[in-house]
């Protein structure tokens, strides 16, 4: 085995353990903060992918930003503890049937599709590369993007503002 | 290289940055702070523990070792315990990218990532979730207000110092640290960039809550904020997670702006650490200069004033990198 392999099989196990923390801990905090070993076994795999400049990314904005933002928002929210919401439901089995169902579908997917290597070789400076290829082939889904957040952006702050 | 090899390096790397830290910025900070803030204040400082008072931080981190472990009875047992790893962590990983100095072998750095000024903002951005971690796990309301104050303050200061970072990351057409400082082979970025220069170490500030923005921590209105449950040997790393902060970004500035190692007839090495240290003096100095900002203060600064101008100043740098250097 080498050690790339041994390292993937520990991302995934810190990915899956996390994910189950996150979706069944009673505990709304709790289920915020194993958000962060997750999005960090994501950013490994990116490592073991060679896409440094998205782990660097996917640190900065969903371990060190999204997650902050919502352990803020429950803090704010809940009277600062959060222990009053209620994390579980009746609908438990038919979300364990849906969950079957979407990971049959995805394996399926995964072992049909004739995965190519030849996709072309990776250049030596990725974040250049990225860059040139928003501003260039990707610019109106870039603008498109930008605009999306802008008009979010402008929503937040009316419904945050007090009507005077 | 074999994959084993690698790891020990890895491991060997982190024994290595975890003690350079503990004693050059942790203890040598503390006792270094207490001197300065002495002079200032026209104290002497600590003085009877070893000559001139040197050891007075061993004594210190000895007295601490020996203490109690204390968990207040309704926190979160798990979480009080994990924060404390989280902030010393962030603040140990920021040390990977930044290039102490260069040899006949090449630059004395642990990697030269590709990536490395966007490594730097990434890591010291989790040092928001210990804080925020640490001020919720404690189950007290000084700690977690302290703690959403933090996370308030360092998320808005954060873009103020990503886009000094971008500007200069720009300006040297790469973001890998080493690169960045061959780029200032010439004259320094804080010549040809004082605006960013002033931004940064603003923001700097600000990321490693110290006075005058240190709202996360006001004692006369929260104790000691997010930290104050905390007791022995657990309040030492978020102490030296604090100091190890502060030394990562003002090794970050002396990277981005006082050319890194480059000075002439002293070896890099010393003349990196020359620069550190005099930018940890103006820290100091800065402490215990200002007074404290009120929140709402603080926050109208970055949102109002900080950002817009960094914005500002990043599209002119665009514009004449684009006009002078093509």
């Amino acid at each position: 085995m080498t050690g790339e392999v041994i390292a993937f099989y520990a991302l995934a196990a810190v990915l899956l353990l996390s994910g189950v923390v996150v979706v069944a801990s009673p505990n709304i905090v709790h289920s915020a903060v194993a958000l962060i070993p997750a999005f960090l076994g994501v950013t490994g795999i990116y490592i073991l992918l060679n896409a440094e400049f998205l782990a660097g990314v996917q640190v900065l904005i969903y371990a060190g930003a999204i997650t902050v933002l919502i352990l803020f928002v429950i803090m704010l929210t809940e009277g600062g503890t959060g222990l009053r919401l209620r994390q579980r439901n009746e609908q438990g089995p038919i979300g364990v049937v849906v969950a079957v169902l979407m990971a049959a579908l995805l394996i399926t997917g995964v072992m049909h599709t004739a995965w190519s290597r030849a996709a072309g070789a990776l250049p030596a400076y990725t974040p250049g590369a990225i860059g040139q290829s928003f501003l260039g082939p990707n610019l109106l889904v870039f603008e498109g993007t930008s605009i999306v957040l802008l008009v979010s952006l402008v929503g937040a702050i009316i419904i945050a503002r007090k009507e005077e | 290289m074999p994959w084993y090899v690698e790891l020990l390096r890895a491991i060997v790397g982190t024994i290595l940055i975890f003690s350079g830290v503990a004693i050059i910025a942790a203890m040598f900070g503390v006792l270094l702070e207490r001197k300065i803030s002495g002079w200032i204040q026209s104290r002497l400082g600590p003085k009877h523990v070893g000559p001139q008072g040197l050891l007075q931080t061993i004594a210190d981190t000895i007295k601490l070792l020996q203490k109690e472990h204390i968990v207040p009875r309704h926190a979160d047992a798990m979480i009080f315990a994990t924060a404390v790893l989280v902030v010393p962590l962030a603040a140990l990983l920021d040390y990977v990218v930044i290039p102490f100095g260069v040899t006949r072998w090449g630059p004395l750095i642990f990697r030269d990532l590709n990536i490395g000024v966007l490594y730097f903002a990434a890591t010291s951005s989790l040092v928001v979730v210990g804080i925020l971690m640490a001020g919720w796990g404690s189950n007290n309301k000084y700690a977690l207000l302290g703690g959403l104050r933090s996370a308030s303050q360092m998320v808005s200061y954060e873009i103020p110092m990503g886009l000094a970072l971008i500007t200069i990351a720009m300006l040297a057409g790469s973001l890998s640290t080493v690169k960045i400082v061959d780029a200032q082979a010439h004259w320094w970025y804080v010549v040809e960039q004082p605006v960013t220069f002033l931004i940064f170490i603003i923001a700097a500030t600000a990321e490693v809550n110290r006075v005058p923005f240190d709202l996360v921590e006001a004692e006369s209105e929260l104790v000691a904020g997010y930290f104050s449950e905390y007791t022995g040997m657990r309040f030492a790393l978020f102490q030296l997670g604090e100091y190890g902060e502060m030394f990562a970004m003002a090794a970050m500035a002396v990277t981005l702006f006082l050319g890194g190692w480059r000075g002439p007839v002293l070896p890099p090495v010393l003349w990196f650490i020359i620069k550190l240290y005099a930018l940890i003096f103006v820290f100091m100095w800065v402490r215990w200069t200002y007074p404290r900002f009120r929140i709402d203060q603080l926050l109208n600064f970055s949102w109002k004033i900080l950002i817009p101008v960094a914005l500002l100043n990043l599209v002119v740098t665009a514009f004449f990198v684009m006009v002078v250097h093509r």
